[in-house]
C-alpha cells in the first residue's frame, strides 16, 4: 500500500511573526473590543496613557461611539508590529509603535525608540498597516519590507 | 508578595487555571494569558505594589511566571 508523502511540519511553537525571504516580515493580531473597554473602565487614563500616544488616544476618544473599536485596532497594530519584528523580549514601550491617521483617512505605522532601532537594524524601509473591526473584534496586519 | 501577585493574576490574567494554586514556575502565557491581559496584569501589579515597570522591563519573560514577576518586583524595590 502506498502512503502519501506528507510535508514536514515546522517545530512548534512557531514564531508569532512570519519572516519571508529575509526581505519582508509580517505580523497580525486580533483583539476583543469589549476587553479593551473593560481595561479602560478598570484602569482609566493609566491604561490609555501607558499604551497609546496622545495622537492615538486623541483620535480614538474623539468618537464616543467608536472609541473602543479604535483603541482595540490600535492595540492590535502594536501587537502585530511586536510579532513582525520579534520585539517581545526587546523591552519596547507600546507608544514606540504609533498608528498615525492620515488626512486621507488611511492609517500608517510610525516607529520610535527601540522599535525604530530594531527596524533600522533590519534595513526596513517600508511599513504597511491594515486595520479592521467587526462586531466585538478588531484586527491588524503589519507588513514590513527592506528597500528595493 | 506572592499571594498579592496571585491575586492580581486572578483578577486580570484570565488564566485557564487557578492563579491561587498555580506553580510559581508555570508559564502564564501557556496558561492562557494574552498580550492584552499581560498589560492589565502589569497595571494591576503597579497599583498593588506602587511601582512602575520601566520600558526595559516590558518584556514577555518578565511576566512569564509568578517567579519572574516576583523577581522583577524585587528589582523594582516592591515590599
Amino acid at each position: 500500500m502506498k502512503t502519501a508523502k506528507l510535508p514536514l511540519l515546522p517545530e512548534f511553537p512557531m514564531p508569532a511573526g512570519l519572516q519571508g525571504d529575509g526581505n519582508w516580515w509580517v505580523g497580525m493580531d486580533l483583539v476583543q473590543i469589549s476587553r479593551i473597554e473593560k481595561s479602560v473602565q478598570q484602569f482609566g487614563t493609566r491604561f490609555i496613557q501607558r499604551v497609546f500616544t496622545p495622537h492615538e488616544s486623541g483620535y480614538a476618544l474623539s468618537s464616543p461611539a467608536l472609541q473602543y473599536e479604535r483603541l482595540a485596532a490600535r492595540f492590535a497594530a502594536k501587537e502585530a508590529c511586536i510579532k513582525a519584528l520579534n520585539l517581545s523580549e526587546k523591552g519596547v514601550n507600546w507608544r514606540d509603535m504609533e498608528v498615525f491617521k492620515q488626512t486621507d483617512g488611511s492609517c500608517s505605522l510610525i516607529l520610535h525608540g527601540v522599535a525604530q532601532e530594531q527596524a533600522t537594524q533590519r534595513g526596513i524601509a517600508r511599513i504597511q498597516l491594515s486595520l479592521s473591526h467587526d462586531g466585538d473584534y478588531a484586527a491588524a496586519v503589519v507588513v514590513m519590507a527592506r528597500s528595493g | 508578595m506572592e499571594a498579592q501577585i496571585r491575586q492580581v493574576l486572578k483578577d486580570h490574567a484570565r488564566l485557564s487555571k487557578d492563579a491561587l494554586t498555580l506553580d510559581a514556575q508555570e508559564d502564564l502565557y501557556q496558561a492562557g494569558m494574552t498580550s492584552h491581559a499581560s498589560v492589565n496584569v502589569m497595571l494591576g501589579l503597579e497599583g498593588t505594589f506602587d511601582v512602575e515597570f520601566p520600558d526595559h522591563m516590558l518584556k514577555r519573560n518578565v511576566f512569564n511566571s509568578i517567579s519572574s514577576i516576583r523577581s522583577a518586583l524585587t528589582e523594582l524595590g516592591a515590599a
